[in-house]
């Protein structure tokens, strides 16, 4: 089985996020990058299914500075094939002409399934995944936990609110849409890491980002001016524990 | 293209998705600047009745046998022709496992933009979507002529989506569904929990900020001297350091606690949701910065490892006397 993952990384949600100066972009010049969450997901799921029903696992992203390492780790978990996207930059790009950008990649692969993250963060006009599925011209099922396959069809556990499932029977070539991976993402040793980078190739393709009429336009981006914010407790630990205790009793929790 | 505002009603075996109402209170928020229609579009199965307390101008009901469940293939099928034919000045989809699995495959089909995670829309045509968590506004001019919109609650109310007397339906017939790649084999039901959350009235919630399996430990503790449940948000899950019948959020359970406890979550849109049903919800965080304070009544800024244990025993004390 043939499997392509497609990932990019985002800006931390942990580090302090800005806005540039024509106000209607993300500052990322100080941004640190980190590979999409679910996209993470997307790559351990493909690796599971090699491992499960075997085949080949090829990573594919564009070139963002950390992104080599993002490729390497995946190598050292069981990827096979690696592929940057040279000249382009996911930070740069709206979700329409990143999965443009990876149509032409990915059908030359010839892939039986498609895996991406569900979602990422900063998408404003949709996730990658589900815009790829329509300029490959593949069906596309997101929000999936789980994939088997068997007699070549594809079954996929798709998730509802409350914890409710729907098992769906895809025929390749599909698309993916990962939600979590059917175990956490493997942790893998930084020796192994290191290995990886001597054993494993980038291959690079060389892209001209052709901007897609679907793009949206942003006219300004602010932060949220809250209605209301919390009443915050300050002091030491005990001080505030102590606190806390009060406001447990008055709401009757205690 | 129309001035009209399509919302594609989403279902789950016979019940209408709460975001259905969002939608269409959205939509005729739209309308009063552009002077259309709403027009709810529902596909189903011996679903006409799902139609009945819809705030819509006319409902477009397309009735077939393959669309009792939500299959994508099936629901872009039918989609595709009906919004290539009457042409809507916007399309709105949920921004959920339903109206997400559609609004890309629809937006390359049809060549029209998509403007997604969108919480605001307004009667002069600017919308506001939310990214990053929450953490950062975008806000436009939804893209002429025509747009798909995939919408999240927050600001429509979902009772202003509600109508007392049942709309106008008109039947709509389905395209051939044939060449379907995608189907259903079975729901499966949630796993028979130990305790229903949605129930339970003292919540100790832990979220990304908990850092291991082991930390889980002390939001235990703290629950069990609350005569609390311990619950999480979706990293922690996806971790596997607690069980998916503990999950609070969009895939999760919507919850309704006396007391909310979240430590360590930050307050991304898909949990907050679920929990602004909560009598009290107090956030302890690191990040000032967090949207989770923006949501709570109390805060506190902290390292939550200096503050668990000290209020555990507190607690324990307070209980005690």
């Amino acid at each position: 089985m043939n499997i392509a993952v497609v990932a990019k990384l985002v800006p931390d949600l942990v580090e302090e996020l800005s806005i540039d100066a024509s106000g209607a972009k993300l500052d990322t010049s100080f941004a640190r990058f980190i590979v999409s969450e679910s996209d993470d997901h997307a790559i351990e799921e493909g690796i599971l299914l090699k491992e499960r029903f075997g085949g080949q696992v090829t990573i594919i992203a564009p070139d963002d500075e950390g992104i080599d390492d993002v490729m390497y780790t995946a190598a050292a978990k069981g990827a096979d094939r690696l592929m940057k996207l040279k000249g382009i930059s996911a930070a740069e790009m709206s979700s329409h002409a990143l999965a443009r950008a990876f149509a032409d990649v990915v059908s030359e692969l010839k892939p039986d399934l498609v895996l991406a993250g569900v979602q990422a963060h900063n998408d404003l006009d949709g996730s990658v995944g589900s815009l790829l599925a329509g300029f490959l011209g593949m069906p596309y099922v997101g929000y999936v936990s789980g994939i088997s396959m068997q007699d070549g069809q594809a079954t996929v556990r798709k998730e509802y609110p409350a914890g409710l499932i729907a098992e769906l029977q895809v025929t390749p070539p599909a698309v993916v849409g990962i939600q979590a991976a059917e175990q956490p993402p493997r942790y893998v040793a930084v020796s192994k890491v290191r290995q990886a980078m001597k054993s494993s190739t980038i291959e690079e393709r060389a892209l001209t980002v052709v901007e897609a009429p679907a793009a949206q336009h942003i006219d300004r981006m602010f932060k949220p001016e809250p209605a209301q914010h919390a009443t915050m407790l300050a002091g030491t630990p005990d001080e505030i524990a102590s606190k806390l205790v009060e406001i447990l009793r008055e709401i009757g929790v205690i | 293209m129309g001035a009209d505002a399509y919302v594609v009603i989403e279902h789950l075996r016979g019940q209408v998705a709460d975001i259905s109402y969002v939608m269409l209170a959205a939509a005729r928020e739209l309308v009063q600047g552009s002077g259309g229609k709403v027009v709810a579009i529902l596909l189903g199965h011996k679903a006409k009745d799902l139609s009945t307390d819809l705030s819509a101008d006319e409902v477009l009901y397309v009735e077939h046998a393959d669309l009792q469940d939500f299959i994508p293939d099936a629901y872009q099928a039918v989609l595709l022709p009906l919004i290539k034919q009457n042409q809507p000045r916007v399309v709105l989809l949920g921004n959920t496992t339903i109206g997400a699995d559609i609004a890309g495959g629809l937006s390359v089909a049809l060549d029209l933009p998509l403007v997604s995670s969108c919480r605001q829309l307004m009667s002069d045509g600017k919308f506001v979507c939310q990214i990053c968590g929450g953490k950062i506004l975008a806000e436009g001019n939804l893209p002429e002529p025509a747009t798909l919109v995939t919408m999240t609650p927050g600001v429509h109310r979902s009772d202003d989506g509600k109508a007392a007397a049942p709309p106008h339906v008109t039947d709509v017939q389905p395209p051939a569904l044939e060449a379907l790649r995608t189907h259903l084999s079975k729901y499966i039901e949630p796993e028979a929990a130990d305790v229903d959350i949605s129930k339970e009235p003292v919540l100790i919630s832990v979220g990304r900020g908990i850092q291991n399996k082991d930390n889980v430990e002390l939001a235990e503790d703290l629950a069990k001297a609350l005569g609390g449940v311990v619950t999480a948000s979706r990293p922690v899950i996806d971790q596997s350091w607690l069980a998916t019948s503990r999950l609070v959020g969009k895939s999760g359970k919507h919850v309704k606690p006396k007391l909310y406890l979240a430590i360590g979550i930050s307050g991304a849109p898909e949990h907050v949701e679920a929990i602004t049903d909560s009598e009290t919800i107090i956030a302890i965080n690191q990040d000032p910065a967090a949207p989770i304070f923006d949501l709570a009544k109390y805060g506190v800024e902290i390292d939550m490892f200096e503050l668990i244990e000290v209020l555990t025993a507190k607690v324990k004390a307070a209980r005690g006397a």
